[in-house]
């Protein structure tokens, strides 16, 4: 089994979600599950900081498709920071950049989102 | 002279693209490349053991060459599986996922973006992705 934790939090109104490790199909899921729980909760602002995730697989990404997705249809925002270059160039590829957003710093995500 | 060949034998195990990245990360580093380059190789080579593991529906080994040729790396996955034409996959576009139950299909495209080139020879008796990464 992966080597794959999640750490959730919340700063006012936004969930901040902290992954460590490889992002592959269980990662994926794990992260899918707690987005949805979130937003089952009313929450609608979701960031990943992913500074201790430095590989993912297109499984892993693809899943989070099905977050941007459940978040556009209650006019959510996912979004990430701490991002390695090569997952950033994973996510610009597969497009999820023009759906959810890559932010420099936890400061700067919170306060666009804010 | 033959190039130098590091050859890699994998198991269809959860995770096992991550021993491949790992021999790469060697080998890259032998080869001077730089980080972005090693880790495109490795994002590639994770998509390309995941297509051998996945699609080709077969629980024998997939095998990896790393053959250093003087101008570039190049990296050969094979699997014994039951084959696939590349001409006829789709390009994906994440407008067309969002909404679909298909999420997934994002393999060979980010081979392609990633490397140098890429180059696919299947049958019915298995395939073989050979990538190349220039130095």
């Amino acid at each position: 089994m992966s080597d794959f934790n999640i750490k959730v939090r919340e700063e006012g109104d936004i969930i901040i979600l902290e992954t460590s490790g490889y992002l592959n199909n269980f990662g994926g899921d794990r992260v899918a599950s707690i987005c949805k729980q979130s937003i089952s909760e009313g929450k609608r602002k979701l960031l990943i900081n992913m500074e201790n995730t430095k590989m993912v697989n297109s499984i892993g990404v693809s899943i989070l498709i099905e977050v941007i997705e459940d978040l556009q249809g209650v006019n959510g925002t996912l979004g990430y920071y701490n991002v390695a270059p090569i997952i950033e160039k994973t996510f610009n590829i597969m497009g999820i950049t023009n759906y959810s957003k890559i932010y420099t710093s936890e400061k700067a995500a919170i306060e666009a989102l804010t | 002279m033959s190039n130098p060949t590091v050859e890699l034998t994998l198991p269809v195990m959860q995770d096992m693209e991550l021993a491949a990245t790992k021999t790469a990360e060697v080998i890259a580093k032998r080869m001077d490349l730089d980080g972005e380059k090693t880790d495109e190789i490795s994002m590639a080579l994770i998509e390309a053991c995941i297509n051998a593991f996945e699609h080709s529906k077969s629980k024998d080994n997939i095998f990896i060459q790393y053959i250093i040729d003087p101008e570039k790396l190049i990296i050969k996955v094979g699997d014994k599986g039951i084959g696939f034409d590349a001409e006829v996959v789709a390009i994906p576009k994440i407008v067309e996922k969002l909404n679909s139950d298909n999420k997934r299909g994002w393999g060979l495209q980010l081979m392609k973006e990633l490397m140098d080139t890429v180059e696919f020879q299947s049958s019915e008796d298995g395939t073989t992705v050979t990538m190349t990464k220039n130095r």
